[in-house]
């Protein structure tokens, strides 16, 4: 497969960019429809709390989407964000807004014939991403599937031997896919989850109305739902964190892997990939040639799961 | 004043009635007050109180949703006959259809809302305020199909009513384009509802262009059922005359329509099994289990049996004329095609996972007792909407006798 064909497929469209690449305050005009609309729903609000049994405040019910917002806007809920969360875990939180570095779209290529099934990136994402620990949410599933088989049915993500890798079976870790032709992003009826201009699928979990219907668009389990409020411990919880990645979530939300948005954009490696003991993860921009996941796929055996479905993810499995 | 005369007239219709009314009425409140016991429990914990999983992320919500969705459509089986082939005996009681979609549409968007995470963000749908993701989104549409419906409903029949009750003529030349749009209206409620499911390539059980008849021919089934046996607790209580002839007609179409479901099912187990692909698996966890897992499997046979019994009692005219077995067939109907277009059809979507686990789903009892809360409102609010629009519709209750008395 050529990288040409993959950029084109993934290139985003030109609204989105300009949108992310100036955050501007928008026109006089939009800033009167937007006034409006405040006033009707703080006056929405006030009547709301009288009944309201899911505590919130009146600026988080109000709250904009995050692609809607004005720079003003960004800021002054991310300053109400980091308050609330030292109240709620007793520490000074960064609530990150980067936006998509220009000439990035990335990728994700994982060696599925070394991987030795040992789970750090499991673990490592639930630390570096928030997950709650109670209910347990985890965002990769590593699939255990015997030699010479890849049905997926026959696959066990239980398995709990003394020590991996077991002789006979071989290792498939399943995370979002963070698919070019996203089904999930489709099917949002509020908008509340779409593709970054750099290839991430984000959840706005601020504008995600709890419907679940991305859950069932998506064929690779790639979405979690808070069914009760997240519980975090105090001291695991990660204070580096970006808005739409991994800051603490709220009860009755989808989330999911954001390829830890809060550090690719900064540069950074991916947690799952800084963790790996054997070094099967790879990530990079595949619009840069001399990339690491470039040049895996011009030079090795690469496949995506359930091609059939026309999905496009950027993320390859890799073999030898 | 004229105003008030109608309050006035239509809350003392309320408030009375046979003691079985009052026994039905608080029945249904406290159904509904249960519900909402339950409902504040599961605003205040989140969706943990339900039984859904991220395996099983839709359960008994959804499937009370889809069914319903079906019931009010069925509204229309009983418009087309009455005015598009102008069969007299059914006009009259096209009404009573009309008010059971409303009701059904209500139980309808309460059971969306029901499963919805944040209720409190609803606000995110209403375009201009919040963003209603149209073209690409299903469930926006459904939003867009299933309250155009519930307009056409409430306006159709309160404007024929409005007019009856201040004893004028109905001008058919005004309502009749609302009444021919709402035959498409109501195929496209429940086409499009299929579409939700039907959409997602990630659930092979419900990506089969087969959904959408299917859900039309079961429509066809329980809504009609539905009215039967409501057409007759209305007789009985009230001087509303529905004609035999008429309940008959809707018997022959049931029939119909069960005959096409049967042979649809038929054709989706004909591709499933022949084909025997991984798509087979969903389809032998509901009828067979796998793994040694099928919690589906007595309730989906138990909605077949009766589907086909009922069926045979339709088809044969003996069986048909008679209330007695009429009745059972209807009710049967109305189980089987519950059990059959609610869990049966949602739960099994998720069924094995799109990663090949097998990950079973039972309502819990909050589940249960919020969707019957649900049922008790939408059966209060039919009830009500029935004791004030009857007596309209007999001329019992006109602006003339509210001031008189």
């Amino acid at each position: 497969m050529s990288d040409r064909r993959f950029m084109n497929e993934a290139v985003p469209d030109k609204g989105d960019r300009e949108r992310k690449s100036d955050p501007s305050p928008g026109s006089p005009q939009q800033q009167g429809t937007d006034l409006s609309r405040r006033t009707f729903l703080a006056g929405a609000a006030a009547v709301m709390g009288m009944f309201a049994v899911n505590s919130c405040t009146w600026q988080e019910f109000i709250q904009n989407n995050f692609r809607r917002m004005t720079k003003k806007e960004i800021d002054e809920t991310t300053e109400r964000l980091k308050a609330e969360y030292r109240e709620k875990y007793g520490k000074d939180f960064v609530v990150g807004t980067e936006s998509p570095i220009d000439g990035t779209l990335f990728a994700y290529a994982l060696d599925i014939q070394r991987c030795i099934g040992c789970r750090r990136c499991v673990h490592g994402c639930v630390e570096e991403n928030n997950q709650s620990r109670d209910p347990e949410i985890q965002y990769i599933r590593v699939l255990r599937f015997k030699d010479g088989d890849m049905d997926l049915e026959h696959s066990d993500i239980y398995y709990n031997p003394d020590e991996v890798p077991q002789k006979g079976y071989y290792y498939m870790p399943v995370q979002c896919q963070h698919c070019a032709n996203a089904p999930c992003t489709k099917v949002c009826p509020v908008q509340a989850t779409w593709t970054e201009p750099d290839g991430i699928v984000v959840v706005d979990y601020n504008w995600c109305i709890g419907c679940r219907y991305c859950m069932a668009a998506c064929p690779y389990m790639g979405r979690w739902f808070n069914f009760a409020d997240p519980v975090i411990p105090k001291d695991e919880v990660n204070t580096e964190t970006h808005y739409l990645g991994n800051r603490p979530r709220m009860r009755n939300v989808v989330e999911k892997c954001t390829f830890c948005i809060q550090r690719v954009r900064k540069g950074k490696y991916p947690k799952c990939v800084e963790v790996c003991p054997v070094g099967v993860r790879k990530f990079g921009n595949l619009l840069d040639p001399d990339s690491e996941v470039s040049r895996i796929i011009r030079t090795k055996r690469v496949f995506r799961l359930k091609e059939d479905l026309n999905t496009q993810p950027k993320f390859y499995y890799f073999f030898e | 004043m004229q105003r008030s005369g109608f309050i006035v007239g239509a809350v003392r219709r309320l408030v009375t009635g046979p003691p079985v009314y009052y026994v039905w009425v608080f029945f249904l409140l406290a159904l509904a007050g249960a519900g909402i016991t339950a409902y504040v429990k599961q605003l205040q914990l989140g969706l943990i109180v339900t039984g859904m999983t991220n395996y099983v992320s839709w359960g008994f919500y959804i499937g009370n949703f889809t069914f319903l969705v079906g019931v009010a459509a069925a509204a229309v089986l009983l418009i087309i006959p009455a005015y598009v082939y102008d069969f007299g005996p059914i006009k009259d009681i096209v009404i009573v259809g009309e008010a059971l979609a409303v009701s059904a549409l209500i139980m309808c968007m309460l059971f969306v809302t029901a499963d919805l995470g944040r209720p409190d963000r609803v606000w995110h749908l209403f375009p201009g305020l919040g963003i209603l993701n149209l073209p690409r989104s299903m469930l926006a549409w459904d939003i867009v199909v299933l309250n155009g419906y519930l307009f056409l409903n409430l306006f159709i029949p309160g404007y024929i009513l409005w007019k009856a009750y201040h004893e004028q003529q109905v001008n058919m030349r005004f309502i009749l384009p609302f009444i021919l749009l709402s035959i498409p209206w109501a195929v496209s409620i429940h086409t499009v509802t299929a579409f939700i499911y039907n959409g997602l390539a990630a659930r092979p059980f419900w990506n089969a262009s087969i959904l959408a008849p299917r859900f039309l021919a079961s429509a066809f089934c329980s809504g009609p059922a539905l009215s039967i046996l409501l057409y007759q607790v209305v007789r009985r209580y009230s001087r509303f005359h529905v004609k035999d002839e008429a309940l008959q007609k809707i018997a022959e179409m049931i029939a119909i329509a069960m005959a096409i479901n049967l042979f649809l099912l038929g054709a989706e187990f004909f591709k499933e099994l022949y084909s025997d692909t991984h798509h087979l698996s969903p389809l032998q966890y509901l009828y067979a289990g796998v793994h040694g897992k099928g919690r589906l499997v007595p309730w989906i046979w138990t909605a077949f049996t009766f589907n086909i019994i009922a069926f045979i009692i339709f088809l044969v005219p003996v069986t048909r004329k008679s209330f007695a077995t009429l009745n059972l067939g209807c009710v049967l109907i109305i189980v089987g095609i519950w059990i059959e277009k609610g869990i049966g059809l949602i739960i099994p979507g998720f069924i094995p996972a799109p990663l090949g686990e097998v990950w079973e789903y039972a309502p819990t009892g909050t589940e249960i007792m919020v969707a019957a809360g649900i049922w008790g409102i939408g059966l209060l609010i039919l009830t009500v909407i029935l004791k004030i629009l009857v007596p309209i519709e007999t001329g019992e209750f006109t602006k003339s006798t509210a001031t008189a008395s």
